[in-house]
């Protein structure tokens, strides 16, 4: 294993000890518990502090915990929100599409299904939350990837499995349809992931306009495409439901 | 909503509720195509006590209607008919020559008629009326909080006798509004809200005349009552004048109707701050021996009323929220299933949450909320997990309840509310009670039921197959658990429910 760099540890370690019990600690407090020079350890709390991530109280000259760590914190949406805030909306796309509808978030090298509903017809199915989706070929995976930097390291080294005989594999036609992705605002799969099945999904955005998940459609292939083309209302549905989320989770509108 | 509806025709869909009015506009397809709300102010005067501003409801629900016929973008011309859902119990006298309540409503929750009750009671207790009624003499209910009033305001009983005083639950306010108000306004109730008022012979459907003298209420001052499903008038103005009144429902017994819970045996369950879940039990009133309430379903037009067997459970969100605000392990509601999703079990802990008692079917007001079987192993996250199981635990218990008064299994539950977004706990319900948990597409189940029994009255739908037929699953939850766990658990959970038992000793 590399070295690890040793002004980081000792940040770190700062960090660690303001969060403990006392919470508020003089210079020479945080100088002698970590067993540090007073001006390494001073160097360090005011590059902390130049972050955000210490604050000094003008008064006692006391360092403590900075606001910029609760602010890093609070930027994790929890999946079960997400779901909780789509639910309507996803409803009501299942309707008016006549598709299941699925909602994804990136998890580990792939897509995991935190909200699905189904087909509302009176067939049998089963509830696929939990279930995984690959990144590359699945249309909720190639909006995480053309959106999420973290999906698209994922995609990018992992090995990129053909399914079908329409999975794109190569480098190079991949970034092509995540290009197309980002420039149209959505992802289709067409049986590049299962034979006879089709997909079309788009991004969701928090109120950071981060990308944290996708919502899309998927059914039969000849129910999706028309005429040999994705269905336009079907795009549009999706498009619309992702916005709807989106703005329930704060993003601007776009 | 996400896409360009139909041009009509539509159904108008009022729901008077506790917290707010709402006003929904639905298609033939029951899709859901605007929706209005607007809340209202609670008004406590005293510890126990509360109230609603009738007049501030009706200039809501009035603005609401604006607001919905105004972003679904059509005229009165496409609106088949109105129908209203409502908070139940909520009780209001008004004078009919000038249209102005004479006291604020008095809402369901106030408890302000205890002492009144335990002395209507006399000598047999709370069940002095269930016979006729399927009701404990509870201080929810409407009868008891029409005598307060009348024995509080100044004048009043006199007013009443002379027949210058209406009675009504929020249905009633409403419909008398609509249709006229002091211009002939019709007085009338659905069998619904008058199953709950502790005054209406269930199997009869008729005011109970040695009721109403035991509570001393004059006759003069009731409704008709008619069924859930009839034109009872039409608008007189605003923006859906001439459009047919032609529904009304409880809330809990419009969601019944909005599930499409048409068949006996049929139960749904509303997961909110509380808990409700109602079973259809067909054509006869079943006594309950188990705690729970008997009480009519539903009644469309002249055909016969269906009745319904119904348990609630005091605390299922408010304890998520609970967790959320005053114990501060969750930030938001939807993490309590991320917290306890963290584990595979719940370590041997249970949490009974009988923050004010044990409501059916055991109805023990001595007991309070325990956490059970803690050891040193246990977590937060094994608490998140206890706090979800005792909600289904809780359902288990109502449902186990209806079916040994009622004769009849469980065959599946359909479930709405806020908490049917918790997949955790919605596997979990399943798992417990052994039978599948379907959530439908249409989360607002209480206003499409208003809909649906309005719509099926002025022939826009022509039966409830057709209603059934409208009705779309949106996700089912199957059994996973094995028997003997599922058994072992139950055990343990009851052995937690006892141990809640007796903490407060001066009641009993």
């Amino acid at each position: 294993m590399a070295k690890n760099i040793q002004s980081l540890e000792r940040a770190a370690a700062m960090l660690r000890l303001l969060a403990g019990g006392e919470r508020r600690l003089g210079l020479s407090e945080v100088a002698s518990s970590l067993g540090l020079a007073k001006g390494t350890a001073h160097g360090i709390l005011r590059t902390l502090q130049a972050e955000g991530f210490v604050e000094q109280d003008p008064a006692s000259g006391r360092y403590q915990l900075g606001a910029e760590l609760l602010r890093l914190g609070s930027t994790y949406l929890d999946v079960h929100e997400l779901r909780a805030r789509a639910l309507v909306w996803t409803d009501d796309l299942a309707r008016s599409s006549g598709e299941s509808v699925y909602l994804g978030v990136l998890h580990q090298q792939g897509v995991l299904i935190v909200h699905h509903v189904f087909r509302p017809d009176d067939s049998r199915q089963v509830l696929e939350v939990g279930a995984m989706q690959p990144l590359h070929s699945s249309a909720l995976g190639k909006v995480l990837s053309a959106y999420d930097p973290v999906a698209h390291n994922e995609v990018v080294e992992n090995e990129r499995k053909s399914f079908t005989p329409h999975t794109v594999t190569d480098a190079v036609d991949f970034e092509a349809v995540l290009d197309l992705t980002r420039a149209r605002g959505w992802a289709a799969d067409v049986e590049e992931t299962w034979d006879g099945v089709a997909s079309i999904a788009a991004p969701i955005h928090d109120r950071r306009r981060m990308p944290v998940g996708a919502v899309g459609v998927t059914g039969a292939v000849e129910r999706i495409r028309e005429d040999g083309a994705l269905r336009t209302d079907l795009v549009a549905a999706v498009r619309d439901c992702a916005r709807a989320v989106s703005r329930d989770l704060g993003a601007s509108r776009f | 909503m996400t896409d360009a509806h139909t041009t009509g025709p539509f159904i108008a869909a009022i729901d008077q509720g506790t917290t707010s009015s709402r006003c929904i506009v639905f298609d033939k397809d029951g899709r859901i195509v605007s929706v209005d709300q607007k809340e209202h102010e609670q008004i406590f005067p005293k510890p126990g006590w509360v109230e609603h501003d009738a007049a501030e409801i009706w200039t809501n629900v009035q603005e609401v209607v604006a607001g919905a016929i105004s972003k679904a973008g059509i005229t009165p011309a496409d609106v088949k008919a109105i129908g209203i859902t409502n908070q139940r119990e909520t009780t209001l006298l008004w004078d009919k020559n000038t249209g102005e309540p004479v006291h604020n409503a008095i809402v369901w929750q106030d408890t302000r008629t205890d002492a009144l009750c335990k002395e209507l009671g006399r000598n047999v207790g709370q069940d002095r009326f269930r016979r006729e009624t399927g009701l404990p003499l509870a201080s929810y209910f409407a009868g008891p909080k029409v005598r307060w009033l009348l024995d509080n305001v100044e004048g009043l009983r006199e007013r009443a006798e002379a027949g210058d005083i209406l009675f009504g639950t929020m249905d009633s306010w409403v419909i008398w509004n609509l249709t006229g108000g002091t211009e002939g306004g019709v007085h009338v109730t659905d069998v619904t809200n008058a199953s709950r008022t502790l005054l209406m012979n269930l199997h009869e459907m008729r005011w109970d005349e040695k009721i109403l003298q035991s509570m001393d209420i004059p006759a003069a001052v009731l409704p008709e009552i008619r069924s859930s499903a009839e034109v009872y008038g039409v608008a007189k103005a605003g923006p859906l004048k001439g459009v047919p009144v032609a529904s009304a429902l409880g809330d809990q017994q419009a969601a019944l109707f909005g599930q499409t819970c048409f068949s006996q045996g049929e139960a749904k369950s509303t997961y909110g701050t509380g808990t409700f879940m109602l079973m259809n039990t067909g054509h006869t009133p079943v006594n309950s021996y188990n705690g729970l309430l008997t009480t009519v379903g539903y009644r469309i037009g002249d055909q016969k009323a269906v009745y319904a067997l119904e348990g609630s459970i005091a605390v299922t969100g408010s304890l998520v929220q609970w967790m959320r605000d005053q114990m501060g392990l969750i930030k938001s509601a939807a993490e309590i299933e991320t917290l306890a999703s963290s584990v595979e079990d719940n370590g041997g802990a249970y949490f009974v949450p009988a923050f004010s008692g044990l409501f059916a079917p055991y109805w023990r007001p001595d007991a309070r909320g325990v956490i059970a079987g803690l050891t040193r192993y246990v977590t937060k996250a094994h608490i998140a997990r206890a706090v979800l199981e005792a909600t289904a635990w809780q359902t288990r218990e109502i449902s186990d309840a209806m079916t040994k008064d009622s004769g009849v299994e469980l065959t599946a539950l359909k479930v709405d509310g806020g908490m049917t977004s918790n997949n955790l706990l919605m596997q979990t319900l399943s798992d417990f009670l052994d039978a599948p948990v379907v959530r439908p597409m249409v989360a607002e189940t209480t206003c499409l039921g208003a809909a649906y029994a309005a719509g099926l009255a002025v022939g826009f739908w022509s039966s409830t197959d057709e209603l059934r037929a409208n009705w779309r699953r949106a996700a089912e939850w199957t059994p996973r658990m094995d028997a003997a766990t599922r058994d072992r658990e139950y055990k343990s959970w009851l052995k937690a429910v006892e141990r809640s038992m007796g903490w407060l000793e001066d009641e009993s």
